[in-house]
């Protein structure tokens, strides 16, 4: 089949950027979506031209570095998908595609495609784990945990950090991302020790890199390629309204 | 070349503790004065950077991606081996340290997977600890299920995407080092080359993938946990950007690298669809687990799977090696699928595909039970062929996945190279020549969380701290090899882009030094890579002018380079190893029904590769394998 793509391309942070069109013949429905990105590639590079950059690493929709807006929506048109996963057969003949990076305050454009995600690592840093050190872990069955519990905590733990959330709110908020990492944690005896400091810590951070508040559009929820609720968002705010509440 | 093993005296069980005793410690006031360098981060290097980072110790950590949490550990699907013996089904250490063994086809040291399953245990408490959300019973208590290889169940799991819940909590742990300061995070860099001064490693030269900047960092220990090298052959189930350059640098500046050639093929993975397909997808092997493979008895029989009769299918891995049947070992099983495709029953677009079929199960256990289970692979593998694997079998076949073959390292997980280590998948040390399934996670994470920052200290208390820093001329020279090195990548601009390169590389070490060898094929091979080499260097054509900026192809084209070297060495393994073992099967070694037919007499030894230069043959050394708690034994799961 024959397809249109509009692609966004800016050489660096500091370009104006724009939409360049590119026509691509000969696409099959059995590709993926960045298999079609690298057939324009190599036709863009054997003509002189630069590849359109763009992350991809897995292919497979666990890494989380794709990152692509595709018809202004997050990582596509199939729920639950993430770009890298995404077939032309969700596409037809004559389709005009509109390919744009994330855009949000907290991921500056690095070229093209490629935004700078670091923010997310910072969040983590800032409280996302367990405070625990190697070697004093004690035997891993002397907690039971009830399975109802293990497989929440485990539905909140799938997030892969691919900013889709953040790129599909209105108020480029990070609540679902931190809501996802904050619950996964809480439904577990081990994480809830330190839950009410993590909630703190990490909205902080959250807020120190740029992003957004949250007004409960649901956005984020629509297009995460992992299908996380947006209850991960309640669960986290009511732990952050309690230890404001409890240290002041 | 000095290839000695290191490994303790005395009994087998007691050599690790015994080993741990004797290791030289670094108090911890002296702790904070030594450096020491982690490359990668993924399983391997992330549990290694976090835990030295807790013991004290100045990291620095190093990744090509943008974060820590999306290393290609990220990827695995089916779980971690641990001898807990939860099930109360017999398993114990020394059952898998065995399982092990026997699934390495006796080409692995004993003392190091012994000390593997050792500690496998350990692993299991840490994660979580760390608040991995394992698999669990209605009461509470871990939930196991069975791998490939063993006849115990013992793998640990987190739905189908184990490898992302553990790499999550190794990067947590990373992360909150990196908050206290212990750890510097180094994402989008690239380690390009390595610095020897006086023999002991030193140092790394990296890029900054953001603004090509080349810059130089000294240490008193460099640690190298950067994968394998599965995507020399191009398509794999390796991450796209998965590559050899950090380990075949240590190579080139004095490195051995041990058994190029023992590489897996994990025989269930998605078909290959068309010319344009960019990478493989795994299918795990937890899914042989409800699933029967078979394909039609009668050659070209094109009837759609639904209307082949049961008395015309052959499930040929129940029918051959009935004790294990479809849980038969990867090579095993991926062997055995090339054969019935070779032979004209293979399924699908070009008959190379054979069928995983969950009727049955579907029909004892009910399709929620199945989803349960595999509910995200079927998904996935949905998404990518359009067909739905409830309503008809899954087509299959086998891909390259994993390598057992690595930089050499001792019993320390050190190379031959003084304060060089290599972790994780990027060392020889444990598989032999064949990985059993839910290993891989085991092993990365043993040698990082449990081993390396034991071993370590060792080295380090011989160490004056801060010898050498990044103004010794060592740094000078490497750095100019590098910068001279991007500058003729850019400067050839010639008319092949790097994929074509790649994929015309990866399909000749397919062919000749994939899932079966022979001498011919393999000569063959020897002929064409540096030919196909010599053509690389000068009609590669690598865009974005300078290398200062952010340059995807420039990436690309280093890494296709160096396996460009790397693919002959592969070969020239694969030819010297004059026997079949594990998933090296050489055509002219193979027992009258297709087995691998090992050599004992003369090859039951690692072979160990010495540079000489890019277009001389590397120098072959061995390290002889002693077996003396298990009798080496014709491998069989008959």
């Amino acid at each position: 089949m024959r397809v249109t793509l509009h692609v966004w391309r800016q050489n660096g942070p500091d370009d104006k950027g724009q939409i360049v069109r590119y026509p691509l013949d000969d696409v099959s429905e059995h590709m993926s979506f960045l298999e079609m990105l690298d057939v324009l590639n190599e036709t863009l590079i054997e003509s002189g031209d630069e590849p359109v950059a763009f992350d991809h690493d897995c292919r497979e929709g666990i890494c989380g570095a794709c990152s692509l807006m595709i018809n202004g929506v997050a990582h596509g048109p199939q729920a639950g998908t993430t770009a890298c996963q995404l077939h032309m057969r969700s596409f037809k003949d004559g389709d005009e595609i509109y390919i744009e990076p994330w855009r949000a305050k907290a991921f500056p454009v690095i070229k093209d495609l490629v935004v700078d995600r670091s923010a997310f690592d910072r969040i983590i840093s800032a409280g996302g784990y367990v405070s625990v050190n190697t070697g004093s872990a004690q035997d891993a069955n002397l907690v039971p945990i009830g399975k109802d519990d293990a497989d929440e905590a485990f539905d909140y733990a799938t997030c892969i950090g691919c900013g889709a959330c953040v790129a599909s709110c209105k108020n480029a908020s990070a609540m679902l991302f931190v809501g996802a990492k904050f619950s996964h944690l809480e439904k577990l005896p081990q994480g809830q020790v330190e839950a009410d400091r993590r909630a703190t810590a990490m909205v902080e951070q959250m807020d120190i890199e740029g992003f957004g508040n949250c007004t409960n559009q649901y956005e984020c929820q629509a297009v995460c390629p992992k299908e996380i609720k947006v209850d991960a968002i309640a669960r986290l705010n009511r732990a952050f309204s309690r230890s404001t509440v409890k240290n002041g | 070349m000095n290839l000695d093993s290191n490994i303790p005296s005395g009994p087998l069980e007691k050599k690790w503790e015994s080993r741990r005793f004797d290791l030289k410690l670094v108090n911890p006031a002296n702790k904070r004065k030594y450096n020491i360098i982690v490359v990668g981060t993924g399983l391997a290097g992330g549990s290694a950077a976090a835990t030295l980072g807790e013991l004290g110790y100045n990291v620095k950590a190093f990744c090509h991606n943008d974060s820590p949490r999306r290393a290609h550990s990220i990827a695995a699907q089916g779980g971690i081996n641990a001898a807990k013996n939860y099930q109360g089904d017999g398993d114990s250490v020394f059952r898998l340290f065995y399982d092990t063994i026997k699934g390495g086809d006796f080409r692995a040291r004993e003392a190091n997977v012994y000390r593997l399953a050792e500690v496998s245990t350990n692993i299991i408490d840490q994660c979580v600890a760390q608040g991995v959300p394992f698999a669990r019973e209605y009461g509470g208590y871990l939930a196991n299920r069975s791998f490939g290889g063993a006849q115990v169940s013992r793998t640990f799991y987190a739905r189908g995407q184990t490898g992302q819940q553990l790499l999550l909590g190794c990067y947590q742990a990373l992360s909150r080092q990196v908050a206290s300061g212990q750890v510097k995070m180094y994402p989008r860099t690239e380690m390009l080359d390595i610095v020897v001064v006086d023999g002991h490693a030193r140092g790394i030269i990296t890029r900054n993938l953001v603004t090509g900047k080349i810059e130089r960092h000294a240490a008193d220990a460099v640690v190298l946990a950067t994968g394998g090298y599965g995507n020399v052959f191009y398509l794999s189930t390796n991450a796209k950007n998965c590559n050899v350059t950090a380990a075949f640098r240590a190579y080139k500046r004095g490195a051995a690298f041990a058994n190029p050639c023992y590489t897996q093929i994990h025989p269930t993975c998605i078909p290959v669809s068309g010319d344009y397909q960019s990478k493989l997808t795994l299918m795990s092997e937890s899914l042989r687990n409800d699933g029967r493979i078979w394909v039609p008895k009668k050659q070209g029989d094109t009837r759609a799977p639904g209307d082949i009769p049961e008395s015309e299918r052959d499930y040929y891995l129940e029918r051959k090696y009935p004790s294990f049947g479809n849980l038969a070992p990867r090579d095993v099983a991926s062997r055995a699928a090339k054969e019935a495709c070779d032979d004209g029953r293979g399924v699908g677009p070009g008959g190379l595909g054979v069928y995983l079929d969950f009727a049955d199960s579907i029909a004892r256990l009910g399709e929620d039970a199945i989803r349960q289970r595999y509910g995200n692979l079927f998904h996935m593998y949905a998404k990518i062929t359009g067909e739905d694997p409830y309503k008809s079998p899954m087509r299959i076949y086998p891909a390259v996945h994993y390598t057992m073959g690595g930089l050499w390292v001792d019993y320390h997980l050190m190379t031959n190279v003084p304060g060089l280590y290599a972790i994780g998948e990027a060392n020889f040390s444990d598989h032999g020549a064949n990985r059993l399934g839910a290993s891989a996670l085991m092993q990365g994470l043993a040698d990082g969380y449990f081993v390396l920052p034991y071993t370590i200290s060792d080295y380090l208390a011989s160490q004056k701290p801060g010898s050498v820093d990044d103004q010794h001329a060592a740094f000078d020279a490497c750095e100019t090899d590098v910068r001279e090195r991007v500058a003729k990548l850019l400067d050839i601009n010639g008319k092949r882009t790097v994929d074509s390169f790649h994929r015309e590389l990866g399909k000749i070490i397919w062919d000749e030094c994939g899932m079966a060898r022979n001498k011919a094929g393999l000569k063959q091979a020897l002929q064409k890579i540096p030919a196909l080499r010599e053509e690389f260097w000068e009609n590669v054509c690598v865009p974005g002018g300078t290398g200062e900026t952010f340059n995807q192809s420039l990436e690309k084209a280093g890494r296709v380079a160096d396996f460009m070297e790397f693919g002959e060495m592969m070969c020239r393994d694969a030819l010297v190893r004059e026997e079949s073992c594990g998933g090296h099967l050489r055509e002219e070694h193979q027992t009258a029904d297709g087995e691998a037919k090992r050599d004992d007499e003369n090859f039951c030894h690692a072979t160990a590769w010495e540079f000489q230069g890019v277009d001389k043959a590397p120098k072959e050394h061995r390290e002889p394998l002693e077996f003396e708690n298990v009798e080496l034994a014709v491998r069989s799961y008959k």
